[in-house]
């Protein structure tokens, strides 16, 4: 009895030392995290000095980074906030990166190598306009000019060591904007040009020393400027007028302006709308008339000439010194799926210095941007490199007509997440070959063993990292029992799809989406949102999944959509369709045609539904369920249901529209409430249990509705940042709407509290994040509803003679009795996004997955906001897992599940089941992109990749060993008592 | 400075003295305030005190600072202080975003009465700083530590317990044997060759009363 007891404490031991987080050599093995930069707009080459060789760039995504030239690494990166965008980056004295953002209103500094900030800078703005930053390219680093920055009205004087506003000059009054600042070399004047109004053209020259202005010049141009402007020289400027069709050119020298009108029909035939392609090229100037690329040399006197001119699209760079007073600009233009790269000396265009063709993926696009910069190579020639931004956002390296590296800069900016199956694998292919003899097997084993008994040497420590990731077979392009091995589907703002690889992060197959009509007014669509289109499993297994991508061309909410299916094996474009109509909503039916085909309701602009896909079944099948259909809209401070009217077809002869009317409307009071929140169910979420048993052996009923809408409304003077609002002038409300009947199941309000509100809604819960103004502390509150009807259906005695209504068809017309049960906590950060898990059947426990403000992704469990928890539990509660009540939600460093990595710029969080009920995948996406596999209540349904057969085999050794030991023991031993 | 509030209004000689003596004493402690009319600078400083904490050293340049939950993010200098411009007189709320450091969310309460005078107090503690440098309450461990090798780990793991459990039975029992009465086990044994082998219809106690 003894050994038993203390057997039974053993086990609970060690149970009870299983780990809730990772070991720090178990990081990477089922998790993996991408870092990206965004789409460049600027990028600044440093490879003067002999090192490393380095870019520094700005991207749309906010970030500055330093990226090694040679691999496209990041060297170092720093994701600014989401409104501090950057409007110009340079490098002063060598050794600082300097960035100019918010509207010209911040000017940073950062340490070349290493990031770190070195000063920061707040300028006074008075007004919005254009910013411009302008660091002089000095190569003496004693002598000290000043950066000259432009923005909000202002022009200041920064001095580069230290951050110190030397001078600044107010032009807010006569609304002057700074389109060029010129500093000539060697020369303390510097030249201010800039437009009143864009008609009246002013150059200011001032001493950059002190900030007198030396002299001032203007000039009125009656046709007014559109604002493009291209810098010829060192005292001429090319602009646009604001009809398009003349170029101008400004001279400004020693102080006299002139100006010098050409018009576009001067120097081709065709004229049409122009456009600036260059910013900087000396004396010359690149011009986009009717889809050609005019080259225009200007001359001495302001003449303009066309010197050459290319058929197709071109994107330039600015101009570079190179050898002997000569200037070089590379040029890049498409012809089929190659693309040419072209360096040619400024003022003999004849002399291309490079010429270079190289094949470029149909899915990257059009070139944007191109960078250039030179190098000397051995032979003393000069050598160039170009940096060229594509359609898709990605970042490649061209030189010596190869593409050096390339980034897929896309992924920054993931609009909708959604994962598909990989294919069945054939029968001998899917066998996996891991272990070739029971050697090297027992090797491997003996080396996990070591390295969990802690007596692994380092190399051996990279031995079984590498075992491990083999062993594995993570990475395999077919399915796996327990679903592991998925593709996780990322559709990108430039309209790219990719689909990336569970297992390692790799990208299996990317696709841009195409305009369908190759319409001149929709080049390319934006990517707004994805779809299961098809996901084959009872009928036509042998169709391949596909996904319905829903883009926009153009960005008002009344543009065209443009639908594309796209087959998720192969990443190739089923078919595509312009579908001629807005996309507002799109809506998700519970309902599949033979093929498996889900139908899709697309609600747009005009109050019509379309229906898809434009079968006949289709419509057959809708039709039948025609008055069953039910969805809403939200606006500031109306939520409108909407139920199905008819056909529209006495407007158009569209027999797949519908017209709809309103069925109910929720008004808030604009005066004291608006929306700034509304979250629904997973519509694919699976609800294991509908009920929930108590402590005291009390039965709750789950409301588990799909129809239930979560709205959270503020005071309008509470809909700011926090700061700017005292605690008696804003309130939160939260509303549980029926969607069906608009009826209010319940209501909360929150004094004092505020918005930004995150939240989650899965099952019968909804879990919340908002600002506390009294305690000045964030808070989550939770709030359970139950079905208070079927509550009475817990008498056993009921269930057996019948007297249940649990088979009653439950209706959203009845009216629910519920109750809720809600609760609230502290939190101790501020939060970006809240996700929670979802396995196969829903039998886990969930866990809440809130992303933080510090780009880290947070686990905590279910448990933690349970309205049940008091501050002594009873013993039967305990029993049952209740978690003593505390006023804030415990932060656990180990629960962090993006460990010692950053999301930064987190955006979203995406879960998806695996096929093993323990486990869940989830994939995070902001500028960086994560993905590990979680198990929230451990995998109870398999062995842990820790799992040590080596130990388990030496065990059945050694026990065999001992029986054989003690058999012949016994056998000995009676042998001698016979003799006795 | 609710008590004051209500001095200012009786009389405004003595209201201006107390304003004085504020200032004095809080220019001396606070470093954090000038700007223009309506809005301020914060200004503060990060400590984080030397780390031995593995894998993470202690880099300024991957500390972010964050106001009102993301409405402006800042860097830190060299020296550790970090400044936010132009932010309006009211209560505000300062986090700082450090890998391996949990700091405590600052209260930040701009007087616009005493031209941006700055208060700060940490929400976790509820402790009020006199001076705005922010350390950081706890180191974290993002990692379990793995427990180095003793034998209680491989006695505890399953196949711990059946070696353990057979050990006992190989090496305990004969010693438990040992201990029992000779005579005792004579009698045991007898008692057993007279009853014989326990058959199952001797279990069974109608077969035992057919006997």
């Amino acid at each position: 009895m003894a050994i038993r007891v203390f057997l039974t404490l053993l086990l609970f031991l060690s149970s009870a030392i299983l780990s809730f987080a990772l070991y720090e050599d178990q990081a990477g093995l089922t998790d993996w995290h991408q870092r990206y930069i965004g789409k460049v707009k600027h990028a600044v080459f440093h490879t003067q000095k002999t090192g490393r060789k380095r870019v520094i760039v700005s991207t749309e995504e906010n970030v500055v980074a330093s990226l090694d030239l040679r691999h496209g690494e990041i060297f170092w990166r720093h994701v600014l906030g989401t409104k501090d965008a950057i409007d110009g980056v340079g490098i002063a004295l060598g050794k600082y990166v300097i960035t100019l953002s918010s509207e010209g209103s911040t000017l940073r500094a950062w340490n070349l190598p290493d990031g770190q900030m070195v000063w920061e800078t707040s300028l006074h703005s008075a007004q919005h306009s254009k910013s411009l930053l302008s660091v002089p390219i000095n190569l003496k680093v004693d002598k000290d000019y000043p950066i000259i920055v432009f923005g909000g009205g202002y022009l200041h004087a920064v001095s580069a060591i230290d951050g110190e506003v030397l001078w600044k000059k107010d032009f807010t009054a006569e609304g002057f904007e700074v389109q060029r600042v010129l500093q000539p070399p060697g020369s303390s004047i510097i030249y201010v040009l800039g437009f009143i109004n864009f008609s009246e053209a002013v150059v200011y020259q001032i001493d950059s020393k002190s900030g007198e202005v030396v002299a001032e010049k203007s000039m009125m141009f009656p046709g007014g400027f559109s604002g493009e402007i291209s810098s010829v020289s060192s005292d001429k400027v090319v602009v646009l007028d604001s009809t398009r069709s003349i170029l101008v050119t400004i001279g400004f020298i020693d102080g006299d302006i002139s100006f010098q009108k050409t018009p576009i029909s001067d120097l081709v035939e065709d004229s049409g709308k122009a456009e600036i392609l260059s910013a900087l090229l000396s004396n010359m100037l690149a011009v986009k008339v009717n889809k050609r690329t005019l080259f225009v040399k200007v001359g001495g006197e302001g003449k303009l000439e066309v010197v050459d001119s290319l058929s197709d699209e071109t994107a330039m760079s600015d101009s570079l010194p190179v050898a002997d007073d000569q200037e070089a600009f590379a040029s890049v233009h498409h012809e089929g799926s190659k693309i040419h790269l072209m360096v040619k000396l400024v003022n003999e265009l004849d002399n291309v210095l490079l010429r270079e063709t190289i094949q470029m993926d149909q899915h990257r696009g059009r070139v944007h941007k191109v960078f250039m910069n030179n190098y000397i190579r051995t032979d003393r020639s000069n050598g160039f490199r170009a940096l060229i931004v594509m359609e898709d956002h990605s970042l490649l390296l061209l030189q010596q007509g190869a593409i050096v590296w390339s980034r897929e800069e896309g992924l920054a900016s993931v609009t909708d997440v959604t994962t598909a199956e990989l294919p069945l694998g054939k029968d001998g292919v899917s066998v996996a070959k891991v272990e070739h003899t029971l050697f090297e097997w027992l090797k491997g084993h003996v080396l996990k063993l070591k390295g969990s008994l802690l007596l692994a040497s380092p190399e051996d420590v990279v031995a079984i990292q590498e075992l491990r990731v083999k062993s594995s077979g993570k990475n395999k392009l077919t399915r796996d029992h327990n679903g592991f091995r998925k593709l996780i589907l990322a559709l990108t703002r430039p309209g790219k799809l990719f689909a990336l690889h569970t297992g390692d992060g790799r990208i299996v197959w990317s696709m841009l989406l195409k305009s369908p009509s190759n319409s001149q007014a929709c080049e390319r669509p934006n990517g707004i949102s994805l779809y299961q289109w098809q996901v084959p499993h009872h009928h036509a297994m042998d169709e391949n999944p596909s996904v319905l991508v829903v883009g926009k061309c153009g960005s008002d909410s009344s543009a065209p959509g443009v639908l594309s299916f796209v087959d998720v094996y192969t990443g190739k474009e089923i078919s595509s369709s312009d579908i001629g109509h807005s996309v507002v909503q799109v809506m998700p039916l519970p309902f599949t045609d033979s093929t498996e085909q889900r139908l899709h309701l697309i609600a747009d602009t005009v109050g019509h539904v379309h229906l898809y896909p434009k079968t006949s079944e289709a419509l057959s099948i809708f039709q039948r369920e025609f008055q069953n259909v039910y969805w809403y809209t939200v606006e500031a401070d109306i939520i409108r249901g909407h139920v199905m009217k008819g056909s529209c077809s006495s407007e158009t002869a569209d027999e797949y529209c519908f017209t709809t009317r309103e069925l109910w409307t929720v008004v808030f009071p604009s005066e004291s409430e608006k929306i700034i929140s509304t979250l629904t169910r997973k519509p694919n979420e699976v609800v294991h249990t509908q009920a929930k048993v108590n402590s005291d052996q009390d039965l709750l009923y789950k409301y588990v509705s799909r129809n239930l809408l979560f709205v959270a409304t503020v005071s309008p003077k509470g809909a700011g940042e926090i700061g700017s609002v005292t605690p008696e002038e804003s309130s939160l409300v939260v509303y549980l709407i029926d969607t069906i009947t608009g009826r209010i199941l319940h209501r909360l309000s929150h004094q004092g509290c505020q918005g930004p509100v995150h939240a989650v809604f899965s099952e019968n819960w909804v879990v919340y994040h908002y600002f506390n103004l009294r305690a000045h502390k964030y808070e989550v509150t939770v709030v359970e509803i139950y079905d208070q009807s079927r509550a009475e259906n817990k008498n056993v005695w009921k269930l057996i003679l019948g007297k249940h209504n649990l088979t009653a068809p439950i209706t959203s017309y009845s009216r629910p009795e519920v109750f809720t049960k809600s609760q609230s906590y502290f939190f101790a950060q501020s939060v970006k996004t809240i996700a929670v898990t979802s396995t196969a059947k829903g039998i886990t426990s969930k866990q809440l997955l809130i992303g933080t403000i510090g780009d880290q992704i947070l686990a905590l469990d279910k448990r933690f906001v349970d309205p049940r928890r008091t501050l002594n539990p009873s013993q039967a509660e305990k029993e049952e897992g209740i978690i003593p009540l505390t006023d804030t939600l415990p932060i656990i460093p180990q629960a962090y599940i993006t460990h010692s990595h950053k999301v930064e710029g987190l955006r979203g969080i995406v879960t998806a089941p695996s096929k093993l009920e323990s486990t869940t995948h989830v994939f995070a996406y902001g500028v960086d992109l994560f993905y590990t596999r979680l198990a929230p209540s451990k995998t109870y349904d398999s062995l842990t990749d820790d799992f040590s057969y080596a130990l388990l085999l030496i065990t059945i050794v050694a026990l065999v060993a001992a029986i054989y030991i003690t058999w012949v023991l016994s056998e000995k031993k009676e042998l001698s008592e016979k003799w006795r | 400075m609710t008590t004051t509030t209500p001095i200012i209004r009786s009389s405004p000689i003595l209201a201006f003295i107390v304003l004085q003596i504020c200032f004095i004493f809080f220019i001396s402690t606070l470093p954090c305030s000038s700007g223009s009319e309506d809005s301020y600078t914060i200004t503060g400083r990060v400590k984080i005190p030397p780390s031995n904490v593995i894998g993470h050293i202690a880099k300024f340049s991957n500390v972010k600072v964050i106001l009102n939950g993301g409405q402006k993010i800042t860097f830190l200098r060299p020296d550790g202080y970090f400044t936010f411009h132009e932010v309006p007189a009211g209560t505000h709320l300062i986090e700082v975003s450090a890998m391996g450091y949990f700091f405590s969310p600052v209260r930040i309460d701009v007087s616009a009465r005493h031209r941006g005078k700055v208060q700060a107090t940490l929400t976790e503690t509820r402790r009020s700083l006199t001076e705005l440098v922010l350390e950081p309450l706890r180191e974290e461990q993002y990692y379990e530590i793995r427990e180095p090798f003793n034998i209680l780990s491989i006695v505890k793991s399953p196949m711990g317990l059946m070696v353990g459990f057979m050990v006992v039975v190989v090496f305990l029992m004969p010693k438990l044997m040992e201990n029992i009465d000779p005579e005792e086990m004579k009698q045991a044994q007898e008692e057993m060759r007279r009853q014989g082998v326990p058959s199952l219809t001797s279990l069974l106690p109608g077969a035992g009363a057919s006997r």
